[in-house]
């Protein structure tokens, strides 16, 4: 069976990819960290916060896992290159995970904007992988321009409202030449069963998790959603039929 | 002298470089972007790399996001 989860060359031991977001606490990421069993978590990039105690990377190194920096917050292409290059610059890694969105009421990516900033992150020697709408063709574009996976979003960004248009992501799977990452919008461990089911070949989510009421709980059962779904998706699931059809054979029934 | 730290002004002792600020800032220079009167400053030119009067520095860490 081909369990085999590869970007951009490197193989990454899990499809569930954790974003450290919206924690209360680093112990709260490190617990939701070992019970996902994720191998890559995504970074944000700010000011240095002399207050703060503890940094997010000790965690991480702790735990072997690798550090995939967003572009979170950055609203122009503009914006976004310059974050990606701070991010190469203090990480050491050409991996970016591309955000530019459009508003704060909606976090949903500028895809004008999106496109531009790939390709110009692709030509300064990126790996990058988008956040994007649930758009086949935005995700096709954005395939060309040479991103290493595509994102799109299940539904907007914290909102748990799971995958709002599964269709578009089965169109996105179906032509898709690079790994396709359901990214934002899962709330519970069935969006995510369902993410894979439909192709996806990764799952990023935090907010489900760290916001959970028990994070370490439903990182666990997000890691077993992802797996789960993988399976089904592998085993071939049965197609679905109008009426019902007996399981139990219907010949050889007694005369009573 | 007086440079602008992430939007706000800051005394620092003459000649003090972007790795003795950092350095003072958080302990350690791991995970940390500079960017001085706009213009990303590499890794390996901190130590070396003596703040002016009137200097804008951005420095820039990975906090916990999505």
């Amino acid at each position: 069976m081909d369990n085999q989860f590869v970007i951009a060359g490197v193989e990454l031991a899990s499809r569930l990819i954790l974003g450290t977001g919206g924690a209360p606490s680093l112990h709260v990421v490190d617990e939701a960290l070992v019970a996902s069993q994720a191998a890559m978590c995504t970074v944000a990039m700010r000011r240095v916060d002399p207050a703060t105690t503890g940094s997010i990377l000790d965690v991480l190194d702790r735990r072997g896992v690798r550090i995939l920096p967003n572009t979170a917050g950055c609203r122009t292409a503009r914006e976004a290159v310059r974050t990606a290059e701070l991010a190469r610059e203090a990480l050491e890694t050409d991996w970016i995970k591309l955000e530019v969105i459009a508003d704060e009421r909606t976090l949903l990516p500028d895809p004008i904007e999106l496109l531009d900033a790939a390709q110009h992150l692709v030509a300064k020697g990126f790996q990058v992988l988008p956040y994007t709408n649930d758009d086949p063709v935005l995700a096709r574009r954005l395939q060309q321009a040479g991103c290493v996976a595509v994102m799109p979003l299940g539904s907007p960004i914290g909102t748990g409202l799971g995958i709002a248009n599964p269709h578009n992501i089965e169109l996105i799977v179906s032509e898709a030449t690079v790994p396709v990452i359901l990214d934002a919008g899962i709330g519970t461990a069935s969006d995510a069963a369902l993410a894979m089911e439909l192709g996806c070949d990764g799952v990023l989510l935090a907010s489900s998790v760290t916001r959970a009421e028990d994070p370490a709980a439903m990182a666990t059962a997000m890691a077993r959603a992802v797996e789960a779904g993988r399976l089904a998706r592998l085993a071939g699931r049965i197609p679905k039929r109008f009426h019902a059809q007996a399981s139990s054979p219907t010949e050889g029934m007694a005369v009573l | 002298m007086t440079i602008t730290l992430n939007g706000e002004l800051r005394d620092v002792g003459d000649g003090t470089t972007l790795g003795a600020l950092m350095t003072e800032l958080t302990g350690s220079t791991r995970g940390s972007a500079a960017v001085v009167d706009g213009a990303v400053v590499p890794r390996r030119e901190w130590p070396e790399f003596a703040l002016r009067d009137g200097q804008v520095v951005e420095l820039i860490t990975a906090v916990q996001g999505g």
